[in-house]
């Protein structure tokens, strides 16, 4: 038991007194996190999800002045008005995910052919190519407007709504006997008279009539925890990441010592190479245990992060430390030199933290993917503490998180005594 | 003290060490030599329970020296070739830590490890980092490192590897004192001179064997000469270098000869034959621009053993 005391307190006193690393392992996670945080909706509290767009208007009919108002009163939306090249130039600089253009006669157009067949008005939408999912969120937002603000007018009782009623029965009388020419052209006539009706009614309200989107959602954020705080998940993920490089520096550290001939020294003191392993893994699950904490500390401070589970937090916090310290004596087990170790381990850290949700969360990627990626350990670690925070899940969630990762811990703890020994032999 | 029986170890096909046995007594120093690629280190890994051998055994004091917590690896001390310090952490926190690997706490431990300190010549740099020390220091605290537990056998492999003749001083009176003490040390080293200055004894080994195993006057015995003569010939061709050569090699007391130019290097069985070998030349009217005499080295018996030098 001394020898191993000893052993984890110099680990420690080595890590500590590095303090250039020891910034760098602190500092690196806390500014990604927090870039990362903003970019994926803050703590919530802000209107960081509006989209900005252009809107270059260049119908000055009623309907095209409503669809431009209506773009520019939409909660969703923060629209500039701008000139075509304008749009066009900004959007190929990537400044605007977005330009509409409501181009001159769009307003009549649109209305014409709410009764009539044959070729409908364009409305051109210019684009980022890399901003895909933007456009459709656009466009689902500019049918919306369109059809109520040319609907709003033909039916309501605007002035062209009127004329486009009469030119349509004009055309439609002209037009050969037929029973659908009955039934329109009495539908027709329904229409004007209910428009009559809407402009004689005097001081008009800013039209209640039109068609309207027969629904509204009712958005309720849904969580056993505090409000969704985007910072809580980019936290666990750039700690995870940053941690697992700890885990890395372990291994490289362990490699260094046999080239060295420390470890040698080790060995030829009445100890076994188990003890040596164990004390290590013991201080690195330490050190990551004591850098997680801090982490999470900082987004509590500076992000709003709440932990919801404090005892479940420490559980998961815990067993991700043990994960991580194992993982390094694999690399140290398996690796040949410091060097080659290194860029292969670092490889497989990226690939680990990609799959594990902690650059973006799982539920962005394909459902194939995301079933795959439940043997990913680094999963299990950004998905406990997850539930930990901004999910504010209970003790049962704790326990198989943590769970999982402590079976993984000694997974890899098993493979490096193996081979440590093999190597001995 | 410690019997070292047959020991053998293979890798893969390659035989590094076959059948190696030797003993060393307690306050004995022998010296472990051999060339590159020898079979050397691995035998000293073994000898510390580093790597398990294939066959045969390492006692220490009849206890079996193996892999792992075995007790008697607690009267053993490693002092590795390589510098098996941990360069940022302060030297008494290094010597503290491999103290606490031999069980070693608390004020006890305080007390040797400023013992030790004091023995190599550090103790006023005792926080300081190894990485600010100089290659001497380091391999002077190297050995300390070795000292904490205060071993019976001390195994140094290569100690002053890449240190200044200064250091080098130093490290040799620490291992004088420690030889002094009664203490048992294995010595392995490329520097001939090391050896014949500390050891009393002499296990020479090559692919995997031991060569030789004696006090180094017995192995100096073995030798048909124990002593050379170097002669420079001023140039003046008085006999055809054949006779010459030849002529010399029949004198008595003359064990062989060479010529390399008027350069002449003429092995005696004593130093005693050398004044005659000296008087026959200026006889036969060669004149000598330099002469010189010098006893033979390890590193001939080394040569006569293996067939190549210890550098090789």
């Amino acid at each position: 038991m001394t020898a191993m005391i000893a052993m984890i307190r110099k680990d420690l006193i080595l890590y500590l007194n590095d303090k250039r690393a020891l910034m760098l392992n602190l500092l690196m996670p806390i500014v990604l996190a927090a870039f990362f945080g903003s970019l994926f909706g803050g703590s919530g509290s802000g209107n960081n999800s509006k989209i900005e767009i252009g809107l270059v208007q260049q119908d000055s009919s009623a309907i095209g002045r409503k669809i431009g108002d209506a773009l520019k009163a939409d909660a969703n939306l923060t629209v500039q008005e701008m000139s075509q090249e304008e749009a066009q130039d900004k959007v190929r600089a990537g400044k605007l995910m977005v330009a509409v253009v409501i181009p001159a006669g769009f307003g009549d157009a649109a209305g014409q052919s709410l009764f009539q067949s044959g070729g409908k008005p364009e409305l051109p939408v210019f684009y980022d190519p890399s901003q895909s999912t933007v456009l459709a969120m656009v466009k689902g937002l500019l049918t919306q407007h369109v059809m109520e603000g040319v609907t709003r007018d033909v039916i309501g009782g605007g002035a062209s709504g009127a004329k486009f009623t009469d030119d349509s029965l004009k055309r439609l009388e002209a037009s050969p006997a037929s029973e659908e020419k009955e039934a329109l052209v009495s539908l027709l006539g329904s229409l004007k008279k209910f428009q009559e009706h809407e402009a004689a009614k005097p001081a008009k309200e800013p039209s209640g009539g039109g068609m309207q989107v027969p629904f509204t959602t009712k958005d309720e954020a849904l969580s056993s925890g505090p409000k969704y705080n985007a910072y809580a998940h980019a936290f666990a993920g750039m700690g995870v990441q940053f941690i697992l490089f700890m885990g890395i520096d372990l291994g490289i550290g362990i490699l260094l010592a046999r080239r060295m001939g420390i470890w040698n020294r080790l060995l030829a003191a009445p100890i076994t190479m188990s003890q040596v392993l164990l004390s290590r893994a013991l201080s690195g699950a330490m050190i990551a245990a004591g850098l997680m904490t801090a982490i999470f500390f900082a987004a509590m401070l500076m992000f709003k992060v709440e932990v919801t589970n404090l005892l479940g937090f420490a559980l998961v916090v815990v067993a991700f430390a043990l994960m991580t310290a194992t993982f390094g004596l694999l690399i140290a087990a398996f690796g040949k030199t410091p060097e080659a170790a290194r860029g292969l381990a670092v490889f497989a850290t990226l690939i680990l933290v990609m799959l594990g949700g902690a650059w973006v969360p799982t539920f962005i990627f394909p459902a194939w993917m995301q079933q795959l990626t439940v043997v990913v350990p680094t999963r299990w670690a950004v998905d406990g503490l997850d539930a930990m925070t901004w999910r504010g899940l209970g003790m049962d969630v704790a326990l198989k998180t943590a769970g999982v990762q402590v079976a993984f811990a000694l997974l890899f703890g098993s493979l490096a005594i193996w081979r440590f020994r093999a190597q001995t032999r | 003290m410690l019997s070292v029986s047959g020991l053998s170890k293979s890798y893969g096909e390659r035989r590094a060490v076959d059948g190696v046995s030797f003993q060393v007594q307690r306050g004995q120093t022998v010296g472990l030599l051999g060339p590159n690629g020898a079979g050397k280190s691995t035998t000293v890994s073994m000898i510390c329970g580093l790597i398990k051998p294939d066959a045969g055994s390492v006692t220490l004091d009849g206890e079996a020296v193996v892999p792992g917590a075995s007790a008697a690896k607690q009267k053993l001390g490693l002092v590795p070739q390589d510098l098996a310090l941990y360069e940022e952490l302060p030297a008494i926190e290094n010597l503290k830590l491999f103290g606490a690997l031999y069980g070693l706490k608390g004020a006890a431990l305080n007390k040797r490890a400023e013992e030790v300190l004091a023995l190599v010549g550090l103790s006023d740099r005792a926080k300081d980092k190894p990485s600010t020390f100089s290659g001497g220091m380091k391999r002077r605290l190297n050995i300390a490192a070795a000292l904490l537990h205060d071993p019976q056998l001390l195994i140094l492999d290569e100690p002053t590897v890449g240190v200044d003749p200064q250091s080098r001083n130093a490290i040799f009176d620490t291992l004088e004192a420690l030889k002094a003490q009664g203490r048992s040390l294995i010595y392995t080293s490329h520097y001939m001179e090391e050896v014949e200055r500390l050891a009393d004894h002499i296990v020479i080994i090559d692919h995997g064997k031991v060569l030789a195993d004696a006090p180094p006057a017995e192995l100096y015995r073995r030798l048909p000469a124990q002593a050379a003569l170097q002669v420079e010939l001023a140039g003046t061709d008085i006999l055809p270098a054949e006779l010459l050569v030849a002529s010399l090699a029949g004198l008595p007391g003359v064990a062989g000869v060479r010529r390399d130019g008027v350069s002449l290097d003429i092995s005696l069985h004593g130093t005693a034959h050398a004044a005659p070998v000296l008087r026959w030349l200026d006889e036969q009217g060669h004149t000598l621009a330099h002469f010189a005499t010098a006893r033979t080295k390890l590193e001939d018996i080394f040569l006569s053993l293996t067939g190549r030098t210890l550098r090789d």
